[in-house]
């Protein structure tokens, strides 16, 4: 086995590739291809609970570190490694995986194989995006991710596919092409493409400034931020169940995780000007997707748009630039996971049975299917952040962390309107659950719908079950992220890390010994590598 | 911390329930009915002996010490931001714990009988018991974000109650409602505790709670300069969850739920929530003369206000409902005026009066074929005697008649709202008062005097309620008659035992208030006890009181029991357009819908979706790009070749040359 744990990072990362490529050549029966990526999807999620487990919290540095040299003598170097924050979106994405190729046994039927590897590419894509520490390797990775997305969108998506497909490939492409200009600047800079020797470059604040702007581009649009969000319905209404689920489970935190590991880390001077910006954007966002979502008639793009209102939340929590903000945006970033990943797949699972997601064919749905209508209200609920369930805790970190941030202008005057969002939240969630659900069965056409299937049960029951887990201990994630949060923001987080930390159980090892703002990461991370 | 064995027992109080709920909704059919209705009366049965057991330990503590806490784990646990799910007990919420438990189980049974025919009687008593689980929780959270936790979980329960009966769709409009303005006010809530943990924050010592009651307590000197604006917003949730000005829409309309559920939810229980907070932020709110205020002049304005309602409202349930909006009232005023204790006094004589008069409305509403409407009531004394008796009590109650329980604990708030100098908001009380024994006697007299008005094949059904449901309604009345007992005032004779049970808990907050402001302001708030005062004056409110009560009930009497026509003497004698305001509740729902709701979703849809996203953003910037359409142009067309496999290939082989070449190059 050690052969195994010794690259543990390169095996979770590159399994699901592996898996992809037997399918496209090897098994090209659809049942067998289902199987395959199903096992390999699984055993990837078993791999990366050997991170889960072996992962030491307290340290909050990057840990199972592969450094290989690569090109260009060592400049570029395959490098990988993993924090408390990679651990939990990358655990997040392998956990999603079997439960997304589960959901496709009976709504993909054309080029099965096809589908499946890209799934398991996208996989990939996905992990290596939050284990890579050069700079290259996680430009490669960022960009091979839009392969797969854009075919799964652009083959098996709805009737405006293409259109869908080629608007969030170029809204992606344009934002990526700025970062890799970035990227190449501080290659110069500093002689690597290594992510630490990238940290130690002083910058003024001149270039801090339009790094940042080019960084945070690509970031915001992934995410997305508002105005940026165009892509998003488009992609959601036409994409497959699937798609949906990577897109809005994992793809969108890509952007977030982007903006924690790279963006202000990077550029304390950009984040310090960018900031009042990001955030009102971000608060923007919460009110602004939470109406449009309100009066959409399309269930899935409902829930798209309520996407741009939680993922308006998480830009909200890290730019308060408090870490109770800032864990709380990571947070959030797992519960909306579960949450709309959960959503997406029982729109998918009505849509397979009735061919539409117009909330108006629908009323009543409760009588026939009462099993799936708890279901969903508990995934509703999480959605709108009750107590108990995941969405709260991001919810009311991200809220309390912005309301007491000393660095944000007008802190708490957003933190109200934001807080605003709880209250839509629960109008447009619960209002197009009475619709859906409740009422007199309506429409003949929805008579003598099945509930779900055991297989439909079985994916959505483990959702089910972190939503609960989640909400009341959040600790199982807050424990692993708090110090990777504090040490990983050191530069930006470093007055209010050091004023109060009367508490010595947190303290950091030897990571951020709250110095000045702008210190440069200790070169102890360097050391660790082999 | 070491928890003592009574101690765990608190979580069990909340547990039990949960169990209940979790077997009840996991099998749901598959459980039979007596199975399942035992399980759940069961569960609650059990939060109520141990919640017995739990006050007795406390009362034999010595008065200084009675506090038990239970601390089962860190919830939310980041840096400094330290909250515990953990549970603590102290008088105040002795007192709720029995209240809520004990009704509680009274209305389980009762709902044996009255749900006995329903096809979803397992997913009520499933409902029913996480409502008691969340009730439970809010009750004896021993921090602000624990209460906040069953705050939302009973507006949960609330709103799966209220819209039980789905198939309606007005119900599950009602429970849409009721969810949703709740929200808005814990919207206030929620902005409340940042500011409260944001102000306490620095000055917390190690190992203490961020929002813990007693660290709060302790640390209310440093809240002082925030307490009117945190107060405030604490007291929008409150006017959420207890219905009063501005935010009391939506308990009226939450009476599309089954009656048990308006009688423990929205009478006796839940809607008392937000006096609870308030309550035990006491050593918050006396710090803030204007947020006290503000209490005062709302509970008094919401009492009167819902009381004129009540008086033309025609569904029985709909008058109980304004009924207990204007008793919530009462409950603020009390504690507006620094009267803590006696608010909570007569949150529990109103728990139970209130709960008997809703289970009772419930026995008529059953046998009358499931008809609400009191115009085709009348004579039913007859037929239900024991409803007829029970309701006779909890009506008189309510009218605050001596000695029945009611009338302790309204004229205990009516002489603290006086004697605190708040004359003004004396008289209004005084006068809602008079207006509640009036559309009480209307109710009654409609009700249950005259001819029955009802269609013969209606009239052919009526019969008396089985005995589960008639047994917690004479328990009710019992303690309806009884329960204000425990509170006579001193004046009478009494030893005033309610409130010196309590006064471990309001005294902190009169300290604090002394160490912020000197001893003069805190006579003046609150202590009115520790100044010794001329008794003439409360015998004469008193007795002015109940004159007033039984003048309230013989009016009504006169107007509706001589002549049922007298209703439409009353519209002309009050004119037309008074009577029709009050008959269409001030047409306050209707100026939200013009005012908010209307333009809110015109805005969304027209300006925000189909003008800045669909017609700006996409239309103009993006597709606008003549880029965009060439390249949407160009791959359209090769898709349209059939070429996708192709692509995929394309894109393996590429991949896997591409890292094949950086491997070896390297």
């Amino acid at each position: 086995m050690d052969f195994i744990t010794d690259h543990i990072l390169t095996w979770v990362t590159f399994l699901p590739l592996l898996g992809s490529l037997l399918i496209w050549t090897v098994f090209r029966r659809d049942t067998i291809a289902r199987l395959v990526a199903l096992g390999v999807a699984l055993a990837d999620f078993v791999l990366s609970l050997h991170l889960w487990f072996h992962y030491e919290p307290g340290r909050g540095d990057d840990q199972f570190i592969e450094r290989v040299p690569w090109l260009l003598n060592g400049q570029i170097s395959y490098h990988l490694g993993m924090d408390g924050i990679s651990l939990v979106l990358a655990v997040l994405t392998t956990f999603l995986g079997p439960l997304v190729i589960l959901s496709t046994w009976k709504a993909v039927k054309d080029r099965v194989p096809d589908f499946l590897g890209f799934v398991l590419f996208l996989q990939t894509a996905m992990l290596g995006t939050f284990f890579a520490r050069d700079m290259l390797l996680f430009y490669v990775f960022w960009e091979a991710m839009l392969i797969p997305m854009y075919f799964i969108i652009g083959v098996w998506g709805g009737q405006r596919r293409i259109y869908a497909a080629v608007k969030f490939f170029i809204f992606t492409m344009v934002g990526s092409v700025f970062m890799l200009v970035g990227i190449l600047y501080l290659y110069f800079q500093a002689g690597s493409m290594d992510l630490a020797d990238f940290l130690a470059v002083e910058l003024a604040r001149g270039p801090q400034l339009w790094l940042f702007a080019a960084f945070i581009l690509a970031f915001a649009i992934k995410v997305p931020v508002f105005p940026l969000h165009t892509w998003l319905p488009d992609a959601h209404v036409e994409a497959p169940t699937a798609g949906s689920v990577i897109l809005a489970g994992v793809l969108l935190k890509m952007g977030t995780y982007g903006m924690v590991r790279f963006a202000m880390p990077l550029f304390p001077e950009g984040v310090a000007a960018f900031a009042p910006l990001m955030s009102i954007l971000a608060v923007i966002g919460i009110i602004y997707g939470a109406l449009v979502a309100m009066v959409q008639p399309d269930v899935k793009k409902l829930v798209a748009y309520s996407s741009v209102s939680h993922l308006g939340f998480v830009v909200l929590g890290l730019f308060s630039l408090t870490p109770a903000g800032v864990a709380g945006g990571v947070f959030q970033m797992l519960a909306h996971g579960l949450s709309t990943g959960a959503l997406f797949l029982l729109v998918g699972v009505v849509y397979e049975r009735r061919h539409t997601r117009e909330i108006a064919e629908f009323g009543g749905l409760a009588h026939e299917m009462p099993a799936y209508a708890t279901v969903f209200m508990i995934a509703t609920l999480a959605s709108i952040g009750l107590p108990g369930l995941a969405g709260f805790v991001g919810e009311f970190m991200i809220l309390f962390g912005t309301f007491g941030s000393e660095t944000l202008p007008h802190a708490r005057l957003l933190t109200v309107l934001a807080a605003t969002g709880v209250v839509l939240g629960a109008i447009y969630m619960l209002w197009m659950y009475q619709r859906v659900f409740l009422g007199k069965l309506s429409n003949e056409k929805n008579k003598g719908l099945g509930d779900l299937s055991l297989r439909e049960f079985v994916v959505l029951v483990p959702l089910v079950v972190f939503m609960f887990w989640l909400g009341v201990r959040p600790g199982l994630v807050l424990d692993k992220i708090e110090a990777s949060i504090e040490r990983t923001l050191a530069p930006v987080m470093a007055p209010a890390v050091d004023n109060h930390a009367p508490q010595g159980s947190h303290a950091l090892g030897d990571g951020a010994d709250g110095g000045p703002v702008f210190v440069v990461r200790d070169p102890e991370k360097d050391g660790m590598n082999q | 911390m070491e928890s003592h064995a009574n101690e765990i027992l608190l979580r069990w109080i909340v547990l039990v329930p949960l169990l209940g709920a979790a077997a009840n909704g996991l099998l749901n059919r598959r459980l039979p009915k007596q199975v399942s209705g035992l399980l759940a009366c069961g569960a609650v049965g059990v939060s109520f002996a141990l919640s017995i057991v739990v006050f007795l330990r406390l009362a034999g503590m010595p008065v200084a010490e009675r506090f038990l806490s239970d601390t089962v784990t860190t919830w939310i646990g980041f840096g400094r931001l330290q909250v515990d799910l953990a549970f603590a007990l102290d008088p105040l919420n002795a007192v709720m714990a029995l209240v809520v438990t004990g009704v509680g189980f009274l209305i389980h049974v009762y709902s044996l009988g009255y749900m006995a025919h329903d096809a979803g009687f397992q997913r009520f008593f499933a409902y029913l018991n996480l409502f008691i689980f969340a009730m439970m929780t809010l009750v004896l959270g021993e921090n602000l974000l624990m209460l906040f936790v069953g705050w939302e979980g009973v507006g949960l329960c609330s709103y799966l109650l209220i819209s039980f009966w789905f198939n309606d769709e007005a119900n599950a409009a009602a429970g849409k409602k009721a969810f949703i303005v709740n929200r808005i006010g814990d919207f206030g809530f929620l902005l409340g505790m940042f500011l409260i943990g944001v102000t306490v924050l620095p000055h917390l010592g190690a190992g203490e709670g961020l929002l813990s009651f007693r660290v709060l307590q302790h640390h209310a000197g440093a809240l002082a300069p925030a307490a009117t604006a945190i107060c405030l917003l604490l007291f929008l949730g409150a006017t959420g969850k207890s219905a009063q000005i501005p935010l009391f829409i939506w308990l009226p309309d939450a009476m599309a739920g089954p009656t048990p559920v308006s009688a423990l939810i929205h009478a006796a229980t839940m809607v008392t929530a937000g006096v609870y907070m308030v309550a035990r932020m006491n050593f918050l709110f006396v710090l803030s003369p204007a947020a006290m205020n503000v209490v005062a002049i709302v509970g008094a304005a919401t009492a009167i206000f819902a009381a004129t309602i009540a008086l033309t409202q025609n569904d029985i349930k709909k008058v109980l409902a304004y009924s207990t909006v204007s008793q919530l009232g009462y409950m603020m005023l009390a504690c507006g005026v620094g009267a803590f204790a006696v608010g909570i006094f007569h949150v529990m004589t109103h728990a139970f009066f209130k709960a008997l008069l809703f289970l009772g409305s419930g026995s008529v509403i059953h046998a009358m074929s499931n008809e609400q409407d009191m115009r085709v009531m009348g004579g039913l004394r007859k037929k239900l005697p024991v409803t007829w008796w029970t309701f006779l009590v909890g009506t008189l109650a309510l009218a605050g008649i001596f000695p029945l329980a009611g009338f302790f604990s309204k004229d205990e708030i009516l002489w603290k709202a006086f004697s605190s100098g708040n004359q003004v908001l004396w008289a209004i009380g005084f006068v809602a008062a008079g207006l509640t024994a009036f559309y009480m006697m209307r109710l009654l007299v409609l009700t249950f005097f005259g001819e029955n008005r009802a269609s013969p094949e209606v009239k052919h059904h009526i019969h008396e309620s089985p005995l589960t449901m008639t047994l917690p309604l004479v328990v009710l009345a019992v303690l309806s008659l009884v329960g204000g007992w425990v509170g006579i005032p001193h004046f009478m004779g009494g030893g005033a035992h309610f409130e010196q049970w309590l006064e471990p808990v309001f005294a902190g907050g009169h300290h604090v208030v002394e160490a912020a402001h000197g001893a003069a302001d805190a006579a003046h708030g609150a202590a009115a006890d520790a100044v010794h005062h001329d008794t003439t004056m409360e015998w004469i409110l008193a007795g002015a009181s109940l004159a007033w009560g039984i003048l309230g009930l013989l009016l009504g009497w006169l107007v509706y029991a001589r002549r049922l026509g007298v209703a439409e003497g009353a519209r002309r004698l009050a004119g037309g357009f008074p009577y029709r305001l009050l008959e269409h509740k001030y047409y306050v729902d209707e100026a939200y819908e013009a005012t908010f709701i209307r333009p809110g979703y015109r805005l969304s849809k027209t300006v925000l979706w189909k003008w800045i996203d669909a017609g700006l953003i996409d239309g103009i910037l993006v597709n606008g790009s003549a880029l965009v359409v060439a390249v949407v142009g160009s791959v359209v067309r090769l898709f349209q070749n059939g070429m996708v496999r192709f692509y995929a290939w394309s894109i393996t082989v590429g991949v896997t040359v591409f890292v094949l070449y950086l491997c070896f190059s390297g």
